[in-house]
């Protein structure tokens, strides 16, 4: 085709709803977010790369006390929620197969079930910060075991003086898993607004980059709690 | 609707098959299993290699597929190869860093004659 006939077929044919002005075509709309949600993703990487570091220091220097202190956490509750991530990223790729394949029920359907996922990963959070909060496990100085979560720890550990510097840990915990936590409240934000913008069906085969995007943040969100599980759970 | 194509198509993209996410995500499932049962053997400082290993290899699972990063042109992959190098590069190095100095801030810590409770080093003059 000559040029004037390419521009009289681009001219006919109608310009998709989702199509940014500023692009030619959808196709290079969806790989400039593509590219943009992966540039996201490495400064996130990077961004929660200072904690592992503050992590890595102190366990370096204070082994012991990382092998002390991992008795306060449940690593059965740590292995669920792990468990609940999992199925949640299942249910985030499979909402772009859905979108993908313009399957409009299926879209709905799986979107919801990583919202219900995302929140029932929060409620486990929530019952393990209650827990320690109500008996005096804080961060920093504010970390003051009571008697009775003591009595939890294996009977080997009761024994012991508590570290005084076991506030620490907790810091680099709370701030770790809580920095994490508030990527799991913007992801359930995120699912919330793609779950309203499915029942309105704006997502198909043409126009899926949303889906894709927010799934490959939730995925990152996923494989972050991958590394803070055993690095805080699972100490020998 | 007639939309005008050129070199990617999202209608022709890549859809990663039903199978392999549920295959993803059980692997996955299964190292779990793995990590929690490997952290109940005593291999000292094994534990933690092995358990960081096994993440990695989680870690490379969920990108591989969930991230469809299998399917992806090569660009993305250096984006998030670069960043976890970077990272793990800081890591490392602070780490040999404070190690490297633990033994003299040890040895001052024993000259101080310390007040109780505090362990902080005397200004240097």
């Amino acid at each position: 085709m000559t040029a004037p006939a390419l521009d009289r077929a681009a001219a006919a044919a109608p310009r998709p709803r989702f199509l940014a002005g500023h692009f030619e075509d959808l196709g290079a709309q969806t790989e400039t977010a593509q590219l943009g949600i992966w540039l996201f993703l490495g400064s996130e990487i990077l961004f929660f790369g200072g904690l592992f570091t503050a992590y890595g220091v102190y366990r370096a220097n204070h082994a012991e006390l990382f092998r002390y202190a991992h008795h306060f956490l449940d690593w059965r509750l740590g292995a669920l929620n792990t468990a609940v991530l999992i199925g949640s990223s299942l249910s985030a790729a499979w909402s772009v197969r859905c979108a993908q394949l313009g399957r409009r029920r299926g879209l709905l359907v799986s979107i919801l079930v990583t919202l219900l996922l995302a929140a029932a990963f929060m409620a486990v959070k929530y019952v393990e910060y209650a827990h320690k909060l109500h008996h005096g496990v804080g961060w920093g100085a504010a970390c003051h075991p009571d008697a009775e979560i003591l009595g939890e720890l294996p009977p080997a550990l009761r024994a012991l003086p508590v570290p005084a510097r076991l506030g620490t840990f907790f810091a680099i915990y709370f701030l770790m898993t809580g920095l994490h936590g508030i990527h799991v409240l913007a992801g359930m934000g995120l699912y919330g607004w793609l779950l309203a913008r499915s029942r309105r069906g704006d997502f198909g085969p043409g126009y899926w980059a949303p889906v894709d995007t927010v799934a490959l943040y939730w995925h990152l969100v996923d494989m972050i709690w991958i590394f803070l599980f055993p690095l805080f759970y699972l100490i020998g | 609707m007639e939309e005008p194509t050129t070199r990617s198509d999202p209608r022709a993209a890549h859809v990663v098959p039903a199978s392999t996410l549920l295959a993803t995500a059980a692997a996955l499932l299964g190292l779990t299993a793995l990590t929690v049962g490997v952290s109940r053997l005593d291999l000292g400082p094994g534990n933690a290699a092995v358990a960081l290993a096994i993440a990695c290899a989680k870690a490379s699972v969920v990108a591989l597929f969930f991230m469809h990063l299998k399917y992806e042109r090569r660009f993305q992959r250096v984006i998030l190869v670069a960043s976890v190098l970077f990272a793990a590069l800081f890591v490392t190095f602070v780490v040999f860093d404070t190690t490297q100095y633990q033994p003299d801030l040890r040895a001052r810590e024993r000259l101080t004659p310390a007040a109780p409770g505090a362990s902080a080093p005397a200004p240097r003059r």
